[in-house]
């Protein structure tokens, strides 16, 4: 007998344009002491299906249309309030993706932790304070009497994910339904919170639904996996046979979107004759820090790094590692405190000079602008809602004087949409009529519409689904080649820095820890940091 | 915290010195003066009397002697009522203005608080629309309507409570209190819903959901500390208006408090009254604000630490 039985679970949600199934006809067992992971694109409807066990989706406009899950004999899409209440935080519990967001920043985190133990059993406040204390200490959170204390603002997001784990655990409940737990960690920091998630489970033999987007993290933690599309378990099995043979073509889709490998030869910096090898950007001793109280934070410190004409350079690091401070001063949307950053001429362009770019300013600035255009990761915070596809792309032409009659600018607009895969028809759309892809091809679009040498693109693909990644990954590469353009791929993803980068230079606390070809970093790693975050890897 | 609060007070020394020089200025430059009567007293009277308040005198000295008078607690004596002085007469006026405004606030808290969180717990539903329906009639509404209109109710159709009145008769403090209070109680609770609406979709609430609490557990534990902040931020700003704002209620309902003094005191021209009372006024102005601001930095733990950093 199974810890809960899913069957036909479907929901629908009313929406304005009518009924969506978010879930349909949804079947599933957890046994005792396993992991089941659920992985899915965004709206495959995994976090839907957990949520509605513990009947934390919105009803209206949710609805359960049918099925039932049956947990040790209840059914929890029937069970009444009172019920429900009994179970969860007691006999299930949930740890959310986003720790900051997830525990109420007014309350200690104390507070927090004991409230469902306070909740739920009888025992004093002494009690269950000493609990949390022994608890926090087992989720590895040291000197936890004192911090017991503190607010949620004053830990950092690997030590937030160790509060809720302690939270979610406190009443040792039989099934915890972990709700993309790591994505919002940097590498290292999800290889430690899964690494502790598998350890007190098995040490505390309980039931675990690990939902995840990231195939990677799935094939880690679960004993069993389920994949999931449009609402739908396209296929589910033990994962090790899953993964190596896996037998739906959207398993086999979704896992052949993972860059697992080096660079495709093709695409390859060609020039291989040093000779020939030019520098188009350097930077010199870069030092770029903010005011934090009385001191200053040094977000990037003595960076010293070239650019070569034509190659994609991956800059690779943890958050605040300061990899966008650095790409973002390139462009002069942070000023430098000290250091060059030279523009190269072209060595064909005999009249041509090197711009100094940190010491531009007015039409000066303007002018390299065009040369050097930035792509940013969340495609629709970057685009203005309220201008069209058309207005978006064609301001850029006007701002630079590249076309200022309007059939011009129709035309190159067009051709502009065509490049990056958009259908021309869509020019009068807004963003937030498209799929996350297609408002980032329209950013790389906007980017290429002045004919930029170099792009710098920052965490570009972050924010979408793997099958999509690819899609924009390889039209990325393929403008670079037919563009001949030079790239500074910002990610904090080191397979997707891999898959597209010439070169790898690694950041950590504001400098470069190591730079080399791509390959013979990731083969043969030789500074200490970079072999961690390489190990980190699932 | 203390730090905070001494930037704060030193920033309010230049506003409140403005707002001296400005009303000292601007009351002189409007027409008429103090001793205008309707019936024209004789010129030497007058002259007797500009001479013994100074108001001879360049207007730049007596806008320096008054500054020296008020740098010593001087508020000098009130040009209408001969005998008394300024200080007296705020002295007499403010506690029933004050106690005035503490009633209205607390009827404001109390009603605008709790229609907000009944409102916000169910949104777009009728538990929404009744209790906002009569918020936005509350705000509309002016207290010099809206006082009558409570009269003729209440004190006059039921005869439950007095019309007029402070402190006289049982029951008389109710009316005025109500309805100096019912505007502001209609913008609390159109700002306890919107801030509880923000807080109540927060990721936070739905852990405290997944927690098993119930739904009263949380909106109280959870919810209300951040759905109020907007609320405390309105506070000071609210308590000022109802302090300069309750001339109209105190002359509908004949209650002897510093709002019907001020209002007369600008009729009669009687300078030294009207600068007293603002400056009054101003200081409380600041004070409040500066208090409601703390109060919101006590509420958000973020905010607390921020400020020790610094």
């Amino acid at each position: 007998m199974s810890l809960l039985t899913v069957n036909q679970l479907s929901i629908n949600f009313s929406t304005r344009d009518g009924i969506t199934e978010a879930v349909k006809d949804v079947s599933f067992s957890v046994d005792k002491g396993e992991t089941l992971g659920i992985v899915g694109e965004s709206g495959s409807g995994k976090s839907v299906s957990c949520y509605s066990l513990l009947g934390l989706i919105p009803m209206p406009p949710g609805e359960i249309a049918s099925g039932t899950a049956i947990f040790d004999g209840t059914d929890l899409l029937q069970a009444s309030e009172d019920k429900m209440r009994k179970i969860r935080g007691k006999r299930i519990s949930m740890i959310f993706q986003d720790p900051m967001t997830s525990l109420n920043p007014y309350m200690r985190i104390g507070a927090q932790i004991i409230e469902p133990l306070l909740l739920h059993n009888k025992i004093s406040k002494a009690e269950a304070k000493a609990k949390a204390i022994s608890l926090l200490e087992e989720v590895g959170i040291s000197d936890a009497a004192s911090r017991y204390q503190q607010y949620p603002h004053e830990f950092s997001g690997g030590m937030r994910q160790r509060v809720m784990i302690a939270m979610a655990l406190i009443t040792e409940p039989d099934l915890l339904i972990a709700d993309e737990p790591t994505t919002a960690l940097d590498v290292t920091i999800q290889a430690q919170i899964l690494e502790l998630i598998h350890e007190l489970q098995q040490r505390r033999n309980i039931a675990v639904i690990f939902i995840s987007h990231d195939l990677d993290v799935v094939k880690h933690m679960a004993d069993r996996t389920i994949v999931m599309e449009r609402g739908r378990i396209v296929e589910q099995g033990i994962t090790s046979q899953l993964f190596d043979a896996p037998q739906q073509e959207y398993t086999k889709q979704l896992l052949a979107s993972i860059p697992t490998s080096a660079k495709p030869e093709q695409y390859r910096f060609a020039n291989s004759d040093s000779n020939k090898e030019q520098n188009f950007l350097s930077l010199n001793d870069i030092r770029i820090s903010f005011p934090n109280g009385k001191k200053r934070f040094v977000a990037v410190n003595n960076v010293s790094l070239n650019v070569k004409q034509g190659e994609i350079l991956g800059l690779v690091g943890e958050s605040g590692c300061g990899k966008t401070t650095l790409s973002q001063s390139i462009v002069k949307l942070v000023n430098i405190e000290q250091g060059q950053i030279v523009l190269h001429a072209a060595s064909d362009n005999q009249q041509a000079q090197d711009q100094q770019l940190h010491n531009l300013q007015g039409e000066a600035l303007k002018a390299t602008r065009k040369d050097v255009q930035m792509i940013f990761q969340d495609p629709y915070a970057s685009l203005n809602p309220r201008m069209t596809v058309f207005n978006t792309l064609a301001e850029p032409l006007k701002i630079h004087k590249i076309a200022s009659k309007a059939d011009d600018i129709q035309a190159r607009v067009l051709t502009l949409m065509q490049d990056v895969g958009l259908e021309a028809r869509w020019a009068n759309k807004y963003p937030h009529e498209f799929s996350g892809g297609q408002r980032q091809r329209i950013a790389i679009a906007r980017a290429l519409a002045v004919e930029p040498k170099m792009i710098i693109a920052d965490e570009p693909v972050s924010a979408l689904d793997v099958t999509i990644q690819a899609q924009i990954l390889k039209l990325l590469l393929d403008l670079c080649q037919q563009r001949q353009l030079t790239m500074i791929f910002i990610s904090h993803d080191l397979a997707v820095v891999r898959y597209i980068a010439d070169r790898t230079a690694v950041m950590k606390n504001g400098q470069i820890v190591e730079i080399n070809n791509t390959e013979t970093l990731y083969q043969n790693p030789s500074d200490d940091y970079t072999r961690r975050l390489l190990a980190a890897r699932m | 915290m203390i730090r905070f609060f001494i930037g704060r007070l030193a920033q309010a020394i230049p506003v409140i010195f403005i707002v001296i020089t400005a009303t000292f200025f601007m009351v002189r430059a409007a027409p008429g003066g103090p001793f205008d009567a309707e019936k024209t007293l004789p010129p030497e009277v007058i002259e007797r009397l500009n001479e013994r308040y100074n108001l001879d005198a360049a207007l730049h000295e007596q806008y320096f002697d008054y500054l020296k008078h008020i740098a010593q607690g001087d508020f000098g004596p009130s040009f209408r009522y001969t005998n008394r002085t300024v200080t007296e007469m705020i002295a007499a006026g403010l506690p029933i203005t004050f106690e005035l405004a503490i009633y209205a606030m607390i009827v404001a808290l109390v009603i605008g608080i709790s229609a907000g969180m009944i409102a916000a717990i169910k949104p777009n539903s009728p538990q929404d629309y009744i209790p906002m329906s009569l918020a936005m009639t509350g705000i509309c509404m002016p207290s010099f309507l809206l006082g009558p209109i409570l009269v003729l109710i209440f004190g006059i159709g039921f005869q439950w409570l007095p019309v007029s009145g402070w402190g006289y008769s049982p029951g008389d403090k109710i009316l005025p209190s109500i309805t100096l209070g019912s505007t502001y109680a209609a913008y609390i609770a159109r700002l306890t819903r919107g801030g509880m609406l923000e807080v109540l979709a927060q990721d936070y609430i739905r852990t405290a959901k997944a927690k098993g609490l119930a739904t009263r557990s949380i909106i109280f534990r959870h919810a209300l500390r951040g759905g109020l902040s907007p609320v405390v931020a309105f506070l000071g700003p609210a308590i000022a208006g109802l302090l300069a704002g309750s001339f109209v209620v105190e002359t509908i309902f004949q209650i002897p408090g510093l709002g019907r003094f001020y209002v007369q005191a600008a009729f009669n021209r009687d300078y030294t009254m009207i600068l007293g009372t603002t400056i009054l006024l101003s200081c409380l102005i600041v004070l409040l604000n500066m208090l409601s601001d703390m109060l919101a930095v006590w509420l958000n733990p973020r905010l607390a630490t921020s400020q020790q950093e610094q």
